[in-house]
This record gives structure tokens, C-alpha cells and sequence, in this order.
């Protein structure tokens, strides 16, 4: 099995897997990062998403290959210690059901954030709008959001 | 409100059409569980350290539900513990110990409501009589705060910390004889708490089915025919033997039952399995394996064959009869006027964003199971018969779960897991793939109706009759695919008739989320609305009329329909073209709740939900307010949602593979939602689904206010409408 070296979190992994193989499957079953989720496997619910040099992009779309030596950063990244405004917000707006696209969400949201720190409503929507939550969570992650562009702002 | 086992069964029978029973169609175990609250202990629920931290069992499945932060809750509230101290932890399945424990029927709230707020208040009770036995006073002068026992009247207090040891020895008072507080004195119950497992959710923690990891454990796929039960007949075995990774390649014969009347629970579909190092080597192979199927019966069914013979046996006397009173077809002769209209639904699939997944490991004649099942004990049974196994032998451990709707409520992957483990003698987690999910899942049920009701010379209701047309053979139903007799508006009709005719169908049906109820409020509301429209009578005066006060449940109907008519300002609507208001109302599960829907309809029918108000009637407290809301805002979206969705089969295979095919709500499409609670004297109910039948009728009948166009066949698309 070829052997590739991968930049997540900032710590430089050595993997042993077929370059052909996605990075959602090389981050949870090799590198054991199970915050990033299998949702669907082409590309339309967003559980799988993960930054690359900051650009948010579906994990099962990415094969290892095309990943070389940019940044990954997963929802296990964002923070040292689970305290970026986005993952307080959620936390404190509430606004998990069964939780298992939040991942997916949290790091769209993020990239959003990066881009544009005081989203409106609609600039919101049509970033989010390709993650699915099959719970129909959607108010609450608004909410989140901008109340994450609070902290933000205060910090 | 105590309810035990069996009384639950029938209301929920009776509460969702007859359905639920669905549910627990295996054999019963020769013990039940008990639920009952005179067998809870203290002891089971509930551990005190030393150092002062409070361990609070989580008895049932989490889902999403919030059953894991909300039933704590419940103990935490009597035994008048600090929530901030409090620890929650899943409890593995032991029934015997913590009663009934599954996730389904939106029954988590009302069996619980009692036993585990007695629980709490036993364990209050050991910690004062240690406390007054130490002090030497009498038990009733003492007080608690949270996580403390007082003596006012000498300012002295014991922590629960300090009197744990003591209080363990004792034996627990009987449930039934703890005194309970009084709602005013609350101060956890009715405050909201954010999700336990919230922490571990936005920081990415292995908490999920999908994300155990057991040492030596392999991963499996199964590959399954595109027609359901269809059989193996070869496949290329040694070639797939020979790919990266790949460790096991077996045959599953499968343990279907012969019954011409798919259960929700049939066994085994037989298969493929690929075992390898990791889940993504098994997939791999899974794309070069080839098999040579046996389809199998189903091979020629299509939804569109359903369609037609659906309409053919509309024309044909019923097959049963459910309910009757009075003389409908005469009265439908004799009446002034008659409005008539066939309706009908789709198959549709649960889609839990999780895909299936258990993982097993089977060791020296002993099973241990990391499971998302909704109904672990039942599982665990299904895996005893399969495996020929003692149940005793079978341990459950209880993940949180990525989505139910009813899905998990059926067992099969946890049977495959279990299965597999002890062909291969190594831990085996078996993940399906979304196709997987889209194409073997139990599905709601279609249905087809057709309605007439007869209206006299003042418009006054006098006939209604409802002719099902639905699946299975006879008199035996589909998963979730039959009718209660106390379908509204039976009852309140004085001449009535409920016929159903089924067709034979050879797919796994089940309960979805408000199984039943999510298609039959579609379509009695809307043909409801359509006979007010008819009469020329406001929809909600005609309702109210039809449902009256006779006794509390139409009492309760009738008050949140009501109230929702007030709190959307329906008296005051406009109508403004492209525009309009839909009202509608549904009890089950008992819970009682009334939507309004204003749409916006685009030229092209394109349908912009813009705000939903939302009225409900779940009983005298609502336990964690912000996480009710939460439920009530999904139950909404997801009920939006199932407007333009549809499973339909063509030579005898699901033709959606994939969330391409399956376009569930986004945030761009979630509209403004209202929600209010109206409390009444009675015991809180659960709120995991009686919140989502009401919108779907709501929305058609905006639908019509807004274009004249009635919307009787779902999904949207096939009565040329479209959700933007």
C-alpha cells in the first residue's frame, strides 16, 4: 500500500492506503477522527464537510490523492479546545436534534464566517443551503450563526 | 398516569391507526418488561460519589429526540439535584432494571412521566431519613436545596455528597408512596436544557453507531437484491476474494418468512457480505462484484400497476369494513349535495442521516452489540432467534443514534451484525451505504382513498364515507399500512362508513414518524376542506362544529384549533392573488395539535412556504422548553419536506438510489414557524411526532386558497407543483 502524507489539524499524518480512497474514509477509519461524518457518498448532504487551505469541501468527493500538502482542518481542528464562537453558539443556541450533520454544518458555517464575519439572514441561506439536516434543525443553525458572529465580534 | 406495557400497546394502537402494534409484532418474551413504577429502584437510576458528583442514568435511545437529556431531568428534579453537577450516562439495555426502553410512539414522556419523578423522589427520601436520623429529628422537618439536606429550624445541613454512603445501605420506600412537588416548586422541570451530549457533538467525539471501534474488528458491506427478497443464485467470489483488504466474502441465505404479508421484521434479506480491513475496502469490492439474482416475486410490481388497480378497485365494493354507523350510502343518496375526491400518496423512505449500523462481537458463546436501534429488546430477540441464542447471553449497548423517524424501530443490520460476527469469529461492524438505505429500508406505506360526503340543504355534514385503498392480503395489512376505526371524523358523523381493500405487495413497509397519521390527516383534512369550501362555510367554523366539546379528546382538538385560528389571525386573512392560508388539525400519539400554513405560489405553481403557526395540546407541563420548540420546528420541516418526496418501484426495484433523488427541505426553504404550547390538566405527552401530521394539509389547503388548485395527489410534483 502506497504511503501519503497528510496535513490535518496542523500535525503531519504518514497514510498507508490506496491514493483512490476519499478522505472522509482515510480521516475516520485510518487516522480514527470520527467528527466527520458518512452521509451520502456523492456529495449532496454536507455531513462529510472539512476545510481544505480553508475552502469548505465534501470529504467523500476527495480522494487522497488530489489532498498532496494543503491543510485539512476537521471538526476535531477548529479549536483547541471546543471553544470557537461557532461551536459555543451551537452549544448554547441548542441546536442539535440528533446531532449527526452539526460537524458538516459547523465547518460550512465556519468557512462562511471567515469569508464574511456578519452574514445576513439570506447570505446565511445560500451558503448553508447545501448541507442537509434531516431533523430540520435550519432556524436554530441561523440563529447560531449569527450568534456566533457576536462572539466573534466581542472576542 | 400509569401505564403498563399492554395498555400502552392498545393506546398507541388506537392512538395512530391501529398501527403500532406494527411495531411489536414479534412473540412475546416469556418475562415482559416492566415498567410499571413499583419495580424502579433509586439504585438502578442514580449514583451519588463521595466527591460530590451525581451519575444520572439515560434509560432510553437517543434519537434526537432529547430523551437523554430530558427523562435525567425528570429524577433530577424530585431527588432536587443541581443540574449543573449532574452527569448523565446511556444506560446499556437491562429492562428488568429500568422498564421499557425504546424510542417510539412518541411514548418516552408519558411512561416515563411518573416512575422516573418517583425515582427521584425515593432517592430524596433515603437522603433526609439519613439526614434526620443523624441530626435526631424528624424526617418531616427537614428540607432539601439542590444537591443539600436542611434543618432550618437549627441551621443545619448535610450535602448529598456527605450522606450518600449511608443512604446506599437502605432499602429504597415504595415508588407509589413518595410524596411528589408540587409544579410551582420546579426548578428543573420547565426550564430549558441544552442537549447533554452537545459538548460532544460540535467537538466531533466518537458518540455515533457509525463511529465504534472495537480491537480486531472488520468492516461489511452486504449487497442485496435490487427487488426485495430477491435470492442469490452465484456471484464472483473468488474474484472479490482477491481484492485489497478484502478478508471474508460469505453468502447470506437469509431467513425470510414465506407470510405473503411482509412484516416490518421479516429476517434476514438474503445477500452478499463483504468483509475487509476498512469500510471502504468492502465498498470498493461491492463495485466489481457480480451477482446473478433470483428476483423473486416482487420482480414485476410497479408503482404505476398500484396506481391503476388502485383506481379499478375504487369502483369495486370494499374488501373490509371498518367502521360504519348510520346508513351512508343512503344518506350520501338522499343528500342535497355530495362532494367527491380520490387522493393519494407515495411510498417514502426515512433517510436518517446516519445510515444503518450496528457492531457485534461474539465470543465464547456470548454476544456483545454496539447498537442505534430505536426498539433494542426487541432486536435482542430477533438476534436470539437467528442466532439460536439465549437472550441472556446478548448484551446491548446503546449509541447515541444519527436520526430514528421509526426506522430503527426494525432490527434487520443489528441481526447482521450479529450474524456475521459469529460466522467469522472476529468483531464485525456492518455499515450500509445511502444506497443501501434507500433501496431495503421498511417504507411508509402508499395509500390511495377515495371520499364522498353528503351535505344537506343547510350544508350540515350527514355522510362520510372513506374507501382505503392500501397493502396486503385480506384483512392483514402492510407495516403501518391499515386504518383505525376512530379515524376522524369518524364519530362525529351520523352516517358514516371506513371500507379498506389491500393489494398484495411484496416490500417491507414500517412506521415513519407519526406512522399513519402523517398520510391520513393529508388526506381527510384536505377532503374536509374541500367540503367546507363546498358548503361555503369558513374551514375552521365548519371544523369546529364537526369536532364540538362532546368529550375532553374532541374538547381538546377542538381548543388548539381554535387558538391556532387565533393566534394566525385567520379571522383576519387577506386574499391577495398568489396568496393564501391553509388551516388544519390532527390528534395521535397522544398529542392534540392545529397548524396554519401561508404559501406564496409563484408563477410555474411554485410553492413558497413563508410561516407556519403551530398550536399543541401535549398536557399540563412541557418538561424542556427549548428542546420542545426544536421538535416542533423539525417536525415541521420534515412534514414540508414529505410534500415532494417519493419512493416508487418499477420491475419491483426502488428507483431512488440517493439523496439526488430524494430532495429534502433546505434552510433556503424553511419557513417562519409560530410555535405555542396550550397547557391543560392533564399528563404531559410526548411531542416526537403528533406535531408533523397537521402541516401537510395545511399547506395543500393553503395551496388552494391561493390558486383555486386542489392538491390530491402527493408528492407535489405529480399535481404540477413544486417547493421553492
Amino acid at each position: 500500500m502506497p504511503s501519503t502524507q497528510l496535513n490535518v489539524n496542523h500535525t503531519l499524518h504518514t497514510v498507508s492506503a490506496d491514493p483512490d480512497t476519499p478522505l472522509l474514509w482515510v480521516l475516520r477509519d485510518i487516522l480514527n477522527m470520527k467528527g466527520t461524518k458518512y452521509g451520502c457518498g456523492i456529495g449532496f448532504c454536507g455531513a462529510c464537510t472539512v476545510l481544505i487551505d480553508g475552502q469548505p469541501v465534501r470529504s467523500c468527493q476527495t480522494p487522497l490523492r488530489d489532498v498532496g500538502s494543503q491543510s485539512v482542518t476537521t471538526i476535531e481542528g477548529l479549536s483547541k479546545d471546543g471553544t470557537h464562537p461557532l461551536q459555543i453558539a451551537w452549544q448554547q443556541v441548542d441546536v442539535a436534534q440528533c446531532g449527526y450533520c452539526q460537524a458538516g454544518q459547523i465547518m460550512t458555517a465556519s468557512a462562511l464566517l471567515a469569508a464574511n464575519p456578519h452574514p445576513s439572514d439570506a447570505e446565511i441561506d445560500d451558503h448553508m443551503s447545501y448541507n442537509i439536516c434531516r431533523c430540520g434543525t435550519y432556524t436554530r443553525i441561523r440563529q447560531a450563526i449569527h450568534q456566533a458572529a457576536q462572539l466573534n465580534h466581542k472576542s | 398516569m400509569s401505564l403498563n406495557r399492554r395498555t400502552f400497546l392498545q393506546m398507541t394502537a388506537l392512538l395512530s391507526g391501529g398501527l403500532a402494534l406494527k411495531l411489536y409484532d414479534l412473540p412475546a418474551t416469556a418475562e415482559p418488561p416492566r415498567p410499571g413504577s413499583a419495580n424502579l429502584s433509586p439504585r438502578a437510576f442514580i449514583q451519588i460519589s463521595t466527591g460530590g458528583a451525581i451519575t444520572i442514568m439515560a434509560k432510553n435511545p437517543e434519537i434526537g429526540q432529547g430523551v437523554k437529556t430530558m427523562l435525567p431531568m425528570l429524577i433530577a428534579e424530585e431527588m432536587d439535584a443541581d443540574w449543573k453537577t449532574v452527569q448523565i450516562q446511556q444506560a446499556t439495555l437491562d429492562e428488568a432494571l429500568f422498564g421499557a426502553q425504546f424510542a417510539g410512539g412518541s411514548m418516552s414522556t408519558p411512561l416515563n412521566w411518573d416512575p422516573l419523578r418517583r425515582v427521584g423522589a425515593a432517592c430524596r427520601q433515603m437522603l433526609i431519613h439519613v439526614a434526620a436520623k443523624r441530626w435526631n429529628v424528624p424526617e418531616s422537618s427537614c428540607t432539601t436545596t439542590p444537591n443539600r439536606v436542611l434543618h432550618a429550624a437549627s441551621s443545619r445541613s448535610f450535602t448529598y455528597a456527605e450522606l450518600a454512603t449511608e443512604a446506599a445501605t437502605l432499602t429504597p420506600p415504595a415508588l407509589d408512596s413518595v410524596p411528589l412537588k408540587d409544579p410551582k416548586d420546579y426548578r428543573i422541570i420547565g426550564h430549558s436544557h441544552t442537549g447533554v451530549d452537545n459538548p460532544g457533538i460540535t467537538t466531533g467525539k466518537p458518540i455515533y453507531g457509525i463511529d465504534v471501534e472495537v480491537p480486531g474488528m472488520l468492516s461489511a458491506v452486504i449487497a442485496k437484491c435490487p427487488v426485495f427478497g430477491g435470492k442469490v443464485r452465484s456471484f464472483n467470489q473468488a474474484e472479490i476474494q482477491s481484492l485489497p483488504g478484502i478478508r471474508h466474502v460469505l453468502l447470506i441465505a437469509g431467513s425470510l418468512s414465506n407470510d405473503p404479508v411482509v412484516s416490518s421484521n421479516p429476517g434476514m434479506e438474503p445477500g452478499v457480505a463483504i468483509l475487509a480491513d476498512t469500510w471502504w475496502q468492502a465498498q470498493s469490492a461491492r463495485s466489481r462484484l457480480k451477482v446473478e439474482w433470483d428476483l423473486g416475486p416482487g420482480a414485476t410490481q410497479s408503482s404505476a400497476n398500484f396506481a391503476t388497480r388502485a383506481a379499478e378497485l375504487f369502483d369495486a365494493p370494499p374488501a373490509n369494513t371498518i367502521r360504519t354507523s348510520g346508513d351512508v350510502d343512503t344518506a350520501l343518496t338522499k343528500a342535497a349535495s355530495v362532494v367527491q375526491a380520490n387522493y393519494a400518496y407515495p411510498f417514502l423512505t426515512h433517510a436518517t442521516l446516519e445510515p444503518q449500523d450496528t457492531t457485534a462481537s461474539y465470543k465464547d458463546g456470548a454476544l456483545e452489540i454496539w447498537t442505534t436501534s430505536q426498539a433494542p429488546g426487541n432486536g435482542r430477540q430477533m438476534v436470539a432467534r437467528e442466532l439460536n441464542l439465549p437472550a441472556e447471553k446478548i448484551t446491548i449497548h446503546m449509541t447515541r443514534t444519527g436520526g430514528g423517524f421509526g426506522r430503527r424501530l426494525m432490527n434487520e443490520y443489528m441481526v447482521e451484525a450479529a450474524y456475521l460476527t459469529r460466522q467469522v469469529g472476529v468483531p464485525v461492524k456492518v455499515l450500509w451505504s445511502r444506497e443501501d438505505d434507500f433501496g431495503h429500508d421498511g417504507y411508509r406505506p402508499g395509500g390511495f382513498h377515495s371520499f364522498k360526503a353528503g351535505l344537506d340543504a343547510n350544508g350540515k355534514l350527514i355522510a362520510w364515507r372513506q374507501h382505503m385503498v392500501t397493502y396486503g392480503v385480506g384483512s392483514r395489512y402492510a407495516g403501518s399500512a391499515g386504518v383505525s376505526p376512530d379515524e376522524f371524523p369518524s364519530g362525529h358523523v351520523d352516517n358514516y362508513g371506513l371500507y379498506t381493500t389491500a393489494m398484495p405487495l411484496w416490500l417491507r413497509c414500517g412506521p415513519l414518524r407519526a406512522p399513519g397519521s402523517n398520510a391520513l390527516a393529508f388526506v381527510g383534512q384536505s377532503f374536509l376542506d374541500e367540503v367546507a369550501t363546498a358548503t361555503r362555510r369558513d374551514p375552521l367554523e365548519f371544523q369546529l362544529e364537526l369536532i364540538g366539546t362532546a368529550d375532553d379528546h374532541s374538547r381538546r382538538l377542538h381548543d388548539v384549533l381554535a387558538l391556532v385560528g387565533e393566534r394566525s389571525g385567520w379571522a383576519k386573512r387577506t386574499h391577495s392573488p398568489g396568496k393564501g392560508m391553509g388551516i388544519a388539525c390532527y390528534a395521535c400519539h397522544l398529542g392534540y395539535f392545529a397548524e396554519v400554513a401561508e404559501v406564496t405560489v409563484l408563477d410555474g405553481n411554485l410553492i413558497k412556504v413563508d410561516r407556519v403557526w403551530v398550536v399543541g395540546d401535549i398536557g399540563s407541563q412541557i418538561i424542556n422548553p427549548a428542546a420542545a420548540e426544536n421538535m416542533v420546528q423539525g417536525s415541521i420541516v420534515d412534514g414540508i419536506s414529505q410534500m415532494a418526496l417519493e419512493i416508487t418501484l418499477d420491475a419491483g426495484s426502488v428507483q431512488q438510489t440517493n439523496f439526488n433523488h430524494y430532495p429534502l427541505l433546505r434552510m433556503n426553504q424553511t419557513p417562519i414557524i409560530d410555535s405555542y404550547f396550550l397547557k391543560t390538566a392533564n399528563p404531559p405527552t410526548g411531542l416526537g411526532e403528533p406535531a408533523l401530521p397537521p402541516v401537510i394539509p395545511a399547506v395543500t389547503n393553503a395551496v388552494f386558497a391561493a390558486t383555486g388548485k386542489r392538491i390530491r395527489t402527493l408528492p407535489l410534483q405529480r399535481s404540477g407543483f413544486r417547493l421553492v
